[in-house]
């Protein structure tokens, strides 16, 4: 904030934020140049910064050609399905911990808050077994009690549950779905709410279900719109995950179809058609984040990570 | 406020919203999203412990428990010992880096009167690139022949070589992740540096501290707590989310000199399939994370205490 303004120091600080400006925004711009030219200038060696006029025809390469378009399709699809099922699933998950009197409240809160310690990253391999058969916990339960020794010798044979999710689109997005941050930020959101809000629509004979649909939700459309916008960015950008999961070249997602358009060390430098790629990627999410910005920066402060 | 008062006080708040009775309602509320994380978060990482402890042969080939042979095995492994050395130097340079310059950036647009707005949006809209769209805008910007870099090799050839040299390549993939992350870092900074009461910065300027004076003395104090919860975020990150840019870039190369933590468990684990080796290392990342997340938290409730911010 401004408590009080001299000259010499404005100046300073607007070159200092010019010189970030400047260098948060180069790499997009080279980007952006490099897209615009043909083959023949970016394998030249000589770098420009200033654009040409290819911009249309590399698009088209990369949208095409790249497949970008078709994985495009299937990121749209993932990124919805991963904001529907987070929204749902956290606004119901924080209603109950707030308006529902349980026993078990607090083992559901570290439930959920444990998530947060466990990102997919430390524990890639036994995620990836899971995904293969989602039923192999219940699987294991099933061997365990003994249940499989009965099956086997009142009907010979073993009871075999598989459901495998690879290449799959609910593999894309349901083991993605929890969401901690989605969770506490609801709760967080409903306990700033007045109380007797609860208390009078259920005077008014509403129950639990009406008082979330029809008042708890409309009211929580900020938050909501604030959330959606980070979930959004989150599974647009997905990419460990969708990389050990697909293996089929038609369930790809968009970052991994970019990455099998960067060119190889004895490839045509195509770069020109990987930067199309790059800024068809990077346009939807940076266009929403730009256009939600103020519910975005207050969602993302105020979440837990 | 001590703690017993605050905790009755949270308590008596909770219940007083609690208005509905109907717990089976309740329960099957919650019964979705405990699920997904019992089968996708808990139970793989109990199987990350249990294979830890034994030698898993891949696509279920049985397993015999070993106790703490992975783990003796693995921090006598020269390969893991240099990615840990690996993460560390990662680690570290991302930090100072992003968190440096976002601070100092978000210092100076917490004191501009005209275009913050603008130059607000000019700094954090690199958040929601993803991470291969920023691996190969840089690894294009930083090719050795037809890059920006190149020219670098006009100048004098060998001059940058990240496909050979061990530390261009870190340079490499230390300036794309910081570069991304400065983004957040900075809407942290500024909404911190916001929190700071007007009145304070008054009282001071009136006693005559001029703005360098009140930053180092008052604002860079005042936003210590920030300033924590983001190192042990941009920690974490560090450790976590650089899989994504290392991929792309150099795929740990060259020679491992990139080759991090995640990375390894990622390479060993899944294309190496040394479930067990992999596992083991899984458990110590996975301790490093909790530890991470529950100082974050202790802290988090701390901040309410002495926060006279808002």
């Amino acid at each position: 904030m401004i408590v009080e303004e001299r000259r010499g120091f404005s100046i300073v600080a607007y070159i200092v934020l010019g010189v970030g400006v400047i260098v948060t925004l180069f790499p997009v711009y080279f980007a952006l140049v490099t897209a615009t030219h043909d083959l023949q200038t970016v394998a030249s060696g000589r770098a420009q910064l200033i654009p040409g006029r290819e911009l249309g025809r590399n698009i088209a390469a990369a949208w095409v050609d790249g497949a970008i378009g078709a994985r495009t399709w299937n990121t749209l699809i993932v990124s919805v399905l991963i904001v529907a099922g987070k929204l749902v699933l956290s606004t119901t998950t924080a209603f109950v911990l707030v308006y529902f009197d349980l026993p078990l409240k607090q083992l559901i809160f570290w439930c959920i808050f444990v998530t947060l310690m466990l990102p997919i990253e430390v524990r890639i391999a036994p995620t990836y077994q899971v995904a293969a058969n989602a039923l192999e916990p219940l699987q294991s339960l099933v061997d365990l009690v003994g249940v499989n020794r009965l099956a086997l010798r009142l009907f010979g044979r073993e009871i075999v549950l598989r459901w495998n999710l690879l290449n799959t689109y609910v593999g894309l997005s349901l083991p993605l779905l929890a969401s901690a941050t989605g969770t506490f930020l609801f709760r967080q959101f409903f306990m700033t709410l007045p109380s007797e809000l609860a208390e009078a629509s259920q005077i008014d004979g509403a129950g639990p279900l009406r008082f979330f649909v029809l008042i708890l939700l409309p009211l929580s459309q900020t938050t909501i719109a604030a959330l959606a916008t980070i979930m959004f960015v989150y599974g647009w950008n997905q990419y460990l995950w969708p990389l050990l999961i697909t293996t089929r070249e038609s369930m790809a997602t968009l970052s991994m179809a970019l990455v099998s358009l960067a060119p190889q060390f004895d490839d045509l430098p195509t770069w020109n058609i990987t930067m199309a790629g790059v800024l068809i990627a990077l346009l939807p999410p940076v266009v929403l984040v730009l256009a939600m910005q103020r519910a975005f920066v207050k969602g993302l402060v105020s979440s837990p990570h | 406020m001590n703690g017993p008062s605050r905790t009755n006080v949270r308590r008596r708040t909770a219940s007083r919203f609690a208005v509905f009775g109907n717990r089976r309602l309740g329960y099957a509320l919650v019964l979705p999203q405990l699920l997904i994380v019992f089968v996708f978060f808990l139970w793989p990482a109990a199987q990350a412990v249990l294979w830890s402890f034994r030698l898993e042969e891949p696509f279920g080939g049985g397993s015999v428990f070993v106790g703490f042979a992975n783990f003796s095995r693995l921090f006598r492994s020269p390969e893991y010992l240099r990615s840990v050395g690996v993460t560390i130097v990662f680690a570290a340079s991302t930090i100072a880096l992003s968190m440096i310059s976002a601070l100092v950036l978000a210092l100076f647009a917490d004191q501009i009167r005209h275009g913050s707005r603008l130059i607000r949006s000019a700094l954090i809209w690199p958040y929601a690139i993803s991470a291969p769209a920023v691996a190969l805008t840089f690894t294009f910007i930083f090719n050795p022949f037809i890059g920006l870099a190149g020219r670098l090799n006009a100048i004098s050839p060998g001059l940058w070589d990240p496909l050979l040299n061990g530390a261009h390549a870190m340079t490499m993939v230390v300036l794309a992740f910081s570069w991304q992350n400065v983004a957040v870092n900075f809407i942290f900074f500024l909404a911190g540096l916001q929190e700071i009461p007007e009145s304070t910065l008054e009282a001071a300027a009136i006693d005559g501290a001029g703005v360098w004076r009140r930053t180092w003395h008052i604002v860079l104090p005042l936003l210590a707590p920030t300033t924590f919860l983001l190192l042990v975020l941009n920690v974490a990150g560090s450790f976590t989310q650089s899989f994504g840019i290392i991929d792309v870039m150099t795929q740990g190369g060259p020679g491992g000199a990139t080759r991090t933590l995640v990375y390894q468990v990622y390479a060993d684990g899944f294309i190496g399939l040394d479930l067990s080796g992999s596992a083991a290392q899984s458990l110590v990342l996975m301790i490093v994370v909790v530890g991470l997340t529950l100082i974050q938290f202790r802290f988090a409730d701390s901040r309410v205490h002495y926060g006279g911010a808002r």
